[in-house]
């Protein structure tokens, strides 16, 4: 069986606990990770400042020559991995082996992460809007006639990360070409990504100090969080609900992403299908930035029962299939638990579904759920503003007065509207994290623009500097 | 002796041990009421049935809450009423906590164990550092009187669990830092003013946060006797290769209702395990299948511990602990069942808050 170790500082560790995760469908054991001891990742934590200056000693051109040679690397080459290597192809049938992710999928994403890597200066642009690199080897500089410094807030960027979709690794990728080392708590069925972008990054010749990971469980998670001065969190409910008010920690929650069209009964809601379709769906409808709801003026029930159509066309298929546009479930239990409560919430007036047919699916040894439309006329009826890890969607219609006000916090939205006063609102409203205006897809990332909040901003200060001649 | 020897002579004891408690806890001249009373309804009489470790399964399993609450003399033999008595509680971070009354018994456990030391390690006539739970625990005061039994006097850093417990509860991620700095601040000024302080007792979690303050090496400390569920082969791995090295370390395992469980000694060849060997004939561990607790496991299977204590202070036949472990063999130091790799039972380990401290 394969093992992927634990990373301290770059140094392989082998530990005593391991968990073993299993193939999805063959329900073999596919993989076992060693498992940090919460003690062990505080004593190597100690040592953070250290990692930091040798990262430090790097110029911000170096780290973005490494990171485009760590792009080609993680796409094209063998990469360690255990006593042995791992193929770009070993890579794919892994993740998509444990996390249940179609291999196609795992594709689409592992082009993400090479997307930042490669990109990284248009990434970095993004994220510190313009600023001269070179400002961060030296401290301050001067841009535009004006004196800049800023500080970097803290030693690490500690991750506690998801299994949902590999993509979501290109969020932290640009930590390390801003000279912050990586703390790496992986998901419990996908330590494949990150490993394997420490793994590229250091082939590539990034200091090795800079990359610790650590596959633990929730009090090293814990540690993490407390000793890295700043990190992000993904996850929900109990797993954040200590650290929403640390501002040390960057909160990665639900998305609740939506679409929302203005316009009156005449409308063209008909030519946004492909939109709404494509944001709900895409990379089988796993991520935060996934559309989970779509939020309409009129005509709610004529595009829910035409989404319903054309969603329902997206049927499992193996996940080594060509076309797998669904993932299948890790925990078969999980699935049918969400469709219970889908089910128990359609019992309350308000809500109604549109697609047909049986809801969990076994196929091929695996669990699916297939797409999901519900038509809400309330607003406030419980499946109106959810989100589940599979193509499910909500449309509402609401009057266009209440639109603003109803949303609630929202990671994405792409408004679609002709009406300048209800887009000047939504351009003032603190409730949408990413803002589209127009028919740009949820699910439609820019590379110069900073996602789910601005990691620059994160690990970074600018402060008041005065040098005197 | 050889080991098969040794395998038949304690379960010929252990059989002799058994008659001697139930005749003592069902002899209405030395049981206690609680016993005595139990044995009024049932249709024998357990001093005639039980000759045996084997024949204790006719008096079913014992139930913990029935130490939840009073009156706690029920559970005093007639023969200690005289004596002073303490009582220990276990739990209790919400409700009522369990509690076991205890005349001698933690002094003499602690006695027993006080043997598997070595004088290098924990040398006669030096001091300790008892930091860990301290309030109404047995812990406390057999740590002191295992020191005092070695010669030495016993520092006392206090802690409390259960509001640890409830930190971790509520998510209170600040405060439990902080009363974890002032825990730890408090064994520093003890260790940094005391130079004879060259034992020291601790939990695995409080070890790690002092061993970031401070090399305990440096400091004099020679050996270092640390319990809790927690400890696991990896756990003790990292404390001998990582936090103390050179210093002799000694993981036990011990709970208010069994008294103390050594480790086998150190050998490579076991990777680090963490293997227990219950005080037996004084307490005897069994793992049993979880679905029918008449069906020990075999050797290296996994089981849920049963836990049997004989005595003359405290019977609890066959009690069903919380915790399962792999089933291993006898050792000439120990030649009786042992448990490998102790931990909460799987079922259990989602839902409860343990070894927080």
């Amino acid at each position: 069986m394969i093992h992927i170790p634990i990373l301290r500082a770059g140094r392989s560790y082998r530990s005593l606990k391991t968990v073993v995760v299993p193939h999805i469908k063959t329900g073999e054991p596919l993989v076992e990770v060693s498992q940090a001891n919460r003690g062990l990742i505080a004593k190597d934590l100690l040592d953070l400042p250290l990692h930091k200056h040798t990262l430090s000693q790097r110029t911000i051109a170096d780290l973005i020559a490494m990171c485009k040679d760590a792009a080609r690397l993680f796409t094209s080459s063998d990469l360690p991995l255990d006593s042995g290597t791992q193929s770009p192809d070993d890579y794919i049938k892994q993740v998509s082996g444990t996390t249940g992710l179609p291999e196609v999928l795992c594709q689409q994403n592992m082009g993400k992460i090479q997307g930042v890597l490669e990109n990284i200066e248009t990434v970095l642009d993004g994220l510190t809007r313009g600023l001269d690199l070179q400002i961060l080897d030296t401290g301050w500089g001067i841009q535009k006639d004006r004196t800049m410094s800023y500080v970097c807030e803290t030693d690490a960027l500690g991750a506690v990360l998801p299994s949902n979709s590999p993509g979501v690794h290109s969020l932290w990728i640009p930590a390390v070409a801003l000279k912050v080392p990586l703390v790496l708590k992986p998901g419990r069925e996908e330590p494949w990504t990150p490993y394997r972008i420490a793994q590229a990054f250091m082939e590539a010749g990034m200091p090795p100090e800079a990359f610790s990971f650590y596959p633990t469980d929730y009090p090293g998670a814990n540690e993490i969080l407390f000793r890295c001065g700043r990190s992000m969190l993904f996850g929900s409910g109990s797993t954040v609900a200590s650290w929403v008010n640390d501002p040390r920690v960057e909160i990665h929650g639900p998305g609740r992403s939506k679409i929302i069209i203005h316009e009156g009964q005449n409308g063209d809601w008909v030519e946004y299908i492909d939109l709404i379709v494509e944001s709900v769906s895409k990379n089988g409808g796993r991520s935060c930035i996934n559309a989970s709801g779509v939020w309409v003026t009129a005509n709610g029930r004529k595009i829910a029962e035409n989404l319903a159509g054309r969603l329902s066309q997206i049927e499992p298929k193996p996940l080594n299939h060509p076309e797998a546009g669904i993932a299948a479930w890790a925990n078969p239990k999980a699935a049918h638990s969400i469709s219970a409560l889908i089910d128990r919430h359609l019992k309350e007036p308000g809500a109604t579904e549109l697609t047909k047919g049986e809801r969990v699916v076994e196929l091929d040894g695996c669990t699916f759920l297939r797409p999901t439309v519900i038509w809400c006329e309330d607003h406030e009826h419980p499946l109106a503003n959810t989100e589940f890890p599979f193509p499910f969607v909500a449309v509402v219609e609401v009057p266009a007065s209440q639109l603003v006000e109803s949303i609630g916090a929202t990671l994405v939205a792409s408004v679609i509207s002709g009406d300048a006063d209800l887009i000047d609102k939504f351009i003032a409203t603190p409730q949408i994290d990413r803002l589209n205006i127009g028919a740009i897809p949820t699910n439609q990332i820019s590379w110069d623009s900073p996602h789910e909040g601005n990691l620059f901003e994160h690990l970074y200060r600018q402060r008041a500097f005065q040098k005197k001649n | 002796m050889n080991l098969t020897q040794k395998i038949k002579a304690s379960r010929t004891a252990l059989d002799a041990h058994v008659r001697e408690i139930i005749n003592w806890h069902f002899n209405p001249e030395t049981g206690c009421p609680f016993w005595l009373e139990y044995a009024e309804n049932l249709d024998f009489d357990p001093r005639k049935e039980i000759s045996g470790y084997a024949d204790l399964k006719c008096l079913g399993h014992f139930e913990d809450e029935w130490l939840r609450g009073g009156p706690v003399r029920r559970w005093v033999p007639k023969a200690y009423t005289d004596q002073p008595i303490y009582v220990f509680e276990t739990g209790g971070s919400t409700g009522v906590p369990k509690s076991r009354i205890s005349v001698r018994d933690f002094q003499i456990d602690y006695e027993i164990f006080s043997k598997t030391l070595s004088e290098d390690g924990f040398p006669p006539g030096s001091d300790w550092l008892m930091l860990g739970p301290t309030g109404p625990r047995r812990l406390r005061l057999a740590v002191e009187h295992l020191a005092q039994h070695r010669g030495g006097i016993c520092f006392l850093v206090d802690l409390d669990p259960r509001w640890v417990n409830q930190l971790v509860r509520y998510g209170k991620n600040e405060e439990l830092d902080a009363y974890k700095n002032h825990v730890i601040s408090q064994a520093l000024n003890v260790l940094k003013a005391h130079d004879n302080v060259q034992c020291l007792f601790t939990t695995p979690k409080l070890l790690e946060a002092l061993c970031e303050k401070i090399s305990l090496q440096k400091v004099g400390i020679k050996g270092i006797f640390c319990g809790g569920t927690e400890m696991d082969a990896q756990f003790h791995r990292f404390a001998r290769e990582e936090l103390v090295p050179g210093i002799d370390f000694v993981p036990t395992y011990g709970n208010t209702l069994m008294g103390l469980a050594t480790c086998k000694p150190f050998d490579p060849a076991d990777n680090y395990a963490i293997i227990y060997y219950p005080p037996q004939p004084r307490a005897v561990i069994e793992l049993v299948n979880p679905d029918n607790p008449d069906e020990p496991v075999d050797y290296g299977e996994t089981g849920r511990v049963m836990l049997t204590t004989l005595t003359k202070e405290f019977f609890v036949p066959r009690f069903l602990e919380r915790d399962e472990a792999e089933r291993a063999e006898p050792i000439p130091e120990y030649p009786w069942d042992g448990v490998e790799n102790l931990r909460l039972l799987t079922e259990l380990q989602e839902s409860v808050v343990v070894g927080v401290y």
